[in-house]
Parts: structure tokens; sequence; C-alpha cells
């Protein structure tokens, strides 16, 4: 796994725009690898570059449209999922991808979230879930584990938290995945099947944040996080997505819990349009 | 219907409906709203026309949803617009502010109900004008078209596409529920292609485009998702390459220009309507379904020898400052009779330079009477 990752920065470099690094992103960041398996997962996955557009919300993981070198767009907080929904169904050509965090998708964008996983649109959806708001200072997120500190609940998190995965089951998301940073081997796969499959993907990418969230919650560097991940990560795949709840101390369930086939948006849209055509307008 | 999927001929449809089928002959084919009173037969019409022409309807979980949805579509190089209704055009806010931003070319109808809140939802009023105008924070210019029949709600939004094309601005049709639900007859031509503008594309290698490069004027050449340019646009503020950069400078550089396109635009942009306003020491100043009871009471004034005269505020944004300051030259009054408790009056007021300026209020649900507007005129005659 080690030289997988370490020796084929060329592969990649190609997909990043080289003039506007460094990165803002903090050292032990987890954005950092979620982005990198992504583009490895590009490279792989034989899509025409040309097609892809990154549409991303606000945030820390909201800067990655910034960073890659394709059409790539810097929305609104919250609104990436329906930009992204306007470009696909506008050019079916096209492939959508969402690349934003936790807050920006769940909370703030939860709606979106649910109607573009109930459409079943053609659209992958990257969610890097570091638990809280990173960019402002490690204020609590909707995925923040119950009790856990943050610059906002500093008596302990006093709401339960979304599960994504079992959200976005009920919500009729044809492809489910989550992933540590710690696994990125499994995370570029993961992703790269997301890109291939038909309809709506999500993957979760549960992540450091080590200067915020990390230091309230005795993980102050990255790697406090990743061993912490190594101990509580069980792979599962297949997994009742109603098991995979994120606890503050307990089991980060991760692994492939959703793949089915559903009709898409498009392909529904195309049969209702098929009738529109038939009789001469009046 | 002629064999390209829009209708030319004589129709007896609504206001909404006109709007709708001006979208489609302009060649709008994306529409993504949601349902509200009294703007849910554009979103209806659409959903019935635009798949038989191929294009997209969408009905989206909310107005900020179908705001941005219509964003991403314009950016996946398609003609799209949204309609809406007070309480949908107050949720739209953010990302019209995105739209300008991102120099977005789309359509926004607001059929305007009363408010505050939830209002009159099936009543009229004219009292989202300040909010087109200023609704979405930030320093900008934006442009609004007001049409006082289905007739000119047909021709201004197809002017309406134009011009977003034309400036890559959001366009924002400020119509009201009485043109919206007035049924008359419309004659919808047959458009050219020359009839019809389309934003300026980049040419040149797809390696040195840089998004916000202007070559010659304020509006830069608009490139494509999905045809290799690889171009990266956000809200941030950005240089010509698109990329954020946070000092004043950019600030200024970026605003200005956005602020300016408009501005130094303006003869091109404002569109206006007048009569009698020759000789008129009284001018009545209205824009939308109140244009036509204004005019009514001007005609009558007439009758009573009172040198009224009129004009309809076609454009509401950019605001017609010039020709208001050279009426204001050799009037005596100006009257301005709009459904709401005083916005465009204070335009008005801004540029009439000392002229008396009175405003006959309306709170909304209803029209104002002509015999209103002719009492305001003959005390002011007196």
């Amino acid at each position: 796994m080690n030289n997988h990752v370490e020796n084929d920065h060329a592969s990649i470099a190609k997909y990043l725009r080289q003039d506007r690094l460094p990165h803002i992103w903090c050292a032990g960041c987890g954005i950092g690898p979620a982005l990198n398996c992504f583009l490895r997962a590009i490279d792989k996955s034989g899509l025409d570059p040309d097609k892809i557009s990154v549409v991303s919300g606000i945030g820390c993981s909201g800067r990655v449209a910034g960073y890659v070198k394709l059409d790539s767009f810097h929305t609104t907080h919250g609104r990436a999922i329906p930009f992204a929904t306007g470009l696909r169904l506008a050019n079916p050509d096209l492939k959508a991808v969402v690349f934003s965090g936790d807050g920006d998708l769940a909370a703030i964008g939860g709606n979106h979230l649910i109607h573009a996983a109930r459409r079943n649109i053609d659209m992958t959806v990257i969610c890097v879930n570091n638990f809280n708001y990173g960019m402002t200072g490690g204020q609590v997120g909707p995925t923040a584990p119950y009790d856990v500190r943050t610059s906002t609940t500093p008596y302990g998190n006093f709401e339960p938290a979304f599960n994504l995965p079992m959200l976005l089951y009920g919500s009729g998301a044809s492809y489910i995945a989550r992933w540590t940073v710690i696994h990125l081997h499994q995370l570029e796969s993961t992703i790269m099947e997301a890109l291939l499959k038909p309809g709506f993907s999500f993957v979760e990418v549960i992540s450091p944040c080590p200067p915020v969230y990390g230091r309230m919650n005795k993980e102050p560097d990255g790697l406090n996080s990743l061993k912490n991940y190594v101990k509580r990560s069980v792979i599962k795949n297949g997994a009742d997505p109603g098991e995979t709840e994120i606890t503050q101390d307990g089991p980060i369930v991760v692994g492939k819990f959703v793949d089915v086939v559903r009709p898409t948006l498009q392909e529904s849209m195309a049969r209702m349009a098929a009738k529109a055509k038939k009789p001469a307008a009046k | 219907m002629a064999d390209s999927g829009y209708l030319v001929g004589e129709y007896f449809i609504n206001g909404d409906v006109a709007c709708a089928e001006a979208a489609i002959s302009a060649g709008c084919r994306f529409f993504a709203g949601y349902p509200i009173t009294p703007a849910t037969e554009v979103a209806e019409r659409m959903s019935r026309r635009l798949p038989q022409v191929d294009g997209v309807y969408i009905q989206m979980e909310d107005e900020i949803a179908s705001m941005c949805a219509i964003l991403g579509a314009s950016w996946a190089g398609v003609k799209a617009m949204t309609s809406t209704s007070g309480p949908g055009f107050s949720l739209m806010m953010e990302n019209i502010g995105l739209g300008v931003m991102l120099e977005t070319p789309c359509v926004v109808a607001n059929i305007q109900r009363a408010g505050p809140s939830t209002g009159l939802p099936t009543l009229i009023g004219q009292q989202d004008i300040m909010q087109a105008r200023w609704g979405s924070h930030g320093s900008y210019e934006i442009i609004a078209l007001s049409p006082d029949s289905p007739q000119q709600m047909f021709d201004l939004t197809v002017q309406a596409f134009n011009l977003s094309e034309k400036y890559r601005v959001p366009v924002l049709i400020m119509s009201d529920e009485v043109v919206g639900h007035m049924s008359e007859k419309v004659i919808i031509p047959e458009l050219r292609e020359s009839d019809l503008v389309f934003r300026k594309q980049p040419k040149g290698a797809k390696e040195s485009y840089r998004p916000y490069k202007t070559d010659n004027g304020p509006v830069p050449p608009m490139a494509i998702a999905g045809q290799g340019y690889h171009f990266h646009v956000t809200g941030l503020t950005h240089d010509e390459r698109g990329y954020p950069v946070m000092t004043a400078k950019a600030q200024d550089n970026l605003v200005t220009r956005l602020v300016d396109k408009i501005r130094f635009n303006a003869d091109d942009i404002v569109m206006y309507n007048e009569h009698l306003t020759e000789d008129a020491d009284i001018v009545v100043c209205a824009y939308g379904i109140t244009a036509r009871i204004a005019r009514f009471a001007v005609d009558r004034a007439r009758q009573e020898g009172i040198k009224a005269g009129f004009i309809q505020l076609v454009t509401l944004w950019p605001f017609a400052e010039k020709r208001i300051r050279e009426l204001a030259l050799k009037t005596k009054t100006f009257i301005v009779p709009e459904i709401n408790r005083g916005q465009i009056v204070y335009e008005v007021e801004r540029c009439a330079g000392g002229v008396r300026t009175l405003l006959i209020p309306h709170s909304g649900g209803d029209v104002h009477k002509p015999e209103a507007i002719l009492e305001a005129i003959r005390k002011c005659h007196e």
C-alpha cells in the first residue's frame, strides 16, 4: 500500500493547479489524502478529464475545487449539489463531482443532499467528515458525536449526530461507502467505483482535523487520529447502514455499504420526455 | 407551431404563460423552479413545453436550489431561468449574488405578490423593487425589467435573456400578479437568430484562457464546462484567472468592473415609454400594471386641460436616471404611483433635482384606482 501511495506523483500532478500550491490545509489534515485518492481515481477511471466538473461549497473541503485542474466551481455554502444538478442536467456528457465537507453537505446543504439522493441523479458526492467546522475554528458539526467537545460545545455536544450512510440510504442513494484516511487504497478504488456508478454515489471520508477538533478531543496531531482510526476501524462491506453510527469512542464501521441499481434521474427524464414529443403541442 | 418547437402567431394567454413561451423563443432550455403563487403557471408551462424542445425542466427542493441549478446549467452552456414570487425571491438572494460574482447569464422572473412575509399570496404587490436592486449582500449592479402586459412580458423576457447573455449578469423580470394572471392577446413573432444574443465565447488556446480577462469592453468571454478549458470560478474575490485573491486591490478591481459594466452601459440597457411628456407640467412615472392605470389617468387629465404626461419605466435597474434628470428640467411635478409604501419614488426624487416629487402609495392586494391618480394630478395642477 505504501509504495502505491508514495511513488506516483506524476499520475496526479497533472490534475493539480500547481500555480495555486501550497494549499491552505493544516498539517495533519485529511483533506489532502482524500483529494489524492480522488485524483488517482480519476486517473485510473478512464473518464475524460475534460468532461469532469468538480463543484464545492464553502469550508476547508470546499477549497478542493480551487486546486483541481479541471472545470471547477467554488459555490456558496451548502449549495454545491444543486449547482452541480444544473450542470449535469444541462449537459449529459458531464461527470459531476461534488467535493465538500460535513457541515456544508449535511447541515446547511442537508436538504439538497437528501433530494439529490432521492432523485438518483448521476453525481458523485465526496464528503470529508471531520465532525466540525474547521475553517471557522472548530464549531460543532451535524456529524459530531454526542458529548464531544468543540468550540461551541465546551461542556460536550448535547445533540445526536447524523449517521450519513444511514441518512443517504434512507434517501435512496445508489452507492454508499465510508473509509477513513488510513484506508487509502480502499478509498481510491471506492471513489473510482463511485465515479463510474450510474446514479447517485456517496463516499464519506473520515478525516482528522488536528488544530481544532483534534486539539479538543485528545487528537492534537494528525498521527493521534490515524492511530485512533487503526484501532477503531472495522471493515464491514455490506454492513446495514443502520449499524454504522459513529460514537465518541466506539468502532468506526467502514466499507462499501450500498451498491444497488435504480433508474437514474436522466433515464427517467428521458422516458417521460419521449411522451412529450408524441402529440404536437396545442 | 413552427417546426423548431416554438409558437408563432397570435395567442390569448396570460402573462406567466407569455413569459414561458418567450423564454423558449429566446432559446432557454433549462428551467428549475419551486411552486409558488402567483408564478406557478410559468413553471407549469415550462414543464410541459421544455421536453418538447429537448430542454430540461426540474422542480427543485426549494428556491435556493432552483437558483443554484440555473447557474450550473448556464455554466454548462444552456440558457436557463427560474420564476418565483416574494418568499422565493428572498431565498434566491444569496445565489443571485453568486450569479453576479461568477458573471453567469440567467433570468429570474419575480411575479410579485404583496408582502411582507407570506402576505397576500394571490394578490398583487410591487414591493420587491429595492430588494431586486440591493437584496443580495455586497456592492453590485443588476438589470431588472418590468412589463405592463402579457405582450410586454413576452417582449421583455426575450430582452432579459439577451441582456443577461450580453452583460453576463442575472436579469430580473420584476412583473406582478396582475400582469402574470391577466390574459390578453399576445403576438409571438418568429425570432431570427439575429434577434437573439448568446454570450461571447473565448477564442485562442485553451491553456491560456483566463475566465475573467476582458478583451474589448468590460464583459469577459465565457467558457463552457466540458470543453477542455479546465477553468476555475469562485464566489470569493478573484483575479482574472478566477483564482481567489484576498486583498483590497483585487476587490476594487473586480467590484469596480462588475458595477461599471452595467453602469457605463445604462444607455444601452435602459428602456422607457413616454406619452405626452413634451409639454407636461406634471409627469406621472410608473411601472408594471400601474403604468397602464397611470396612462389612463394622464389621458383623462389632458381632457380636463391639464398638461400631464406619463413615463413608464420599462427598465427599473439600472434606473432611468438620465431621462428623469432631463424631464426634471422642464416639468414642475413628478407623481409616482406604486404598489408599495415608497420605493422607486426615492430614485425619482434623487434625480428630480428639487422638483416636487409625490408618492401615491398602495399597500397591495389591489391596483390603484385611476381616480386616485387623476385626483393627485388635479391637486398638483391647482
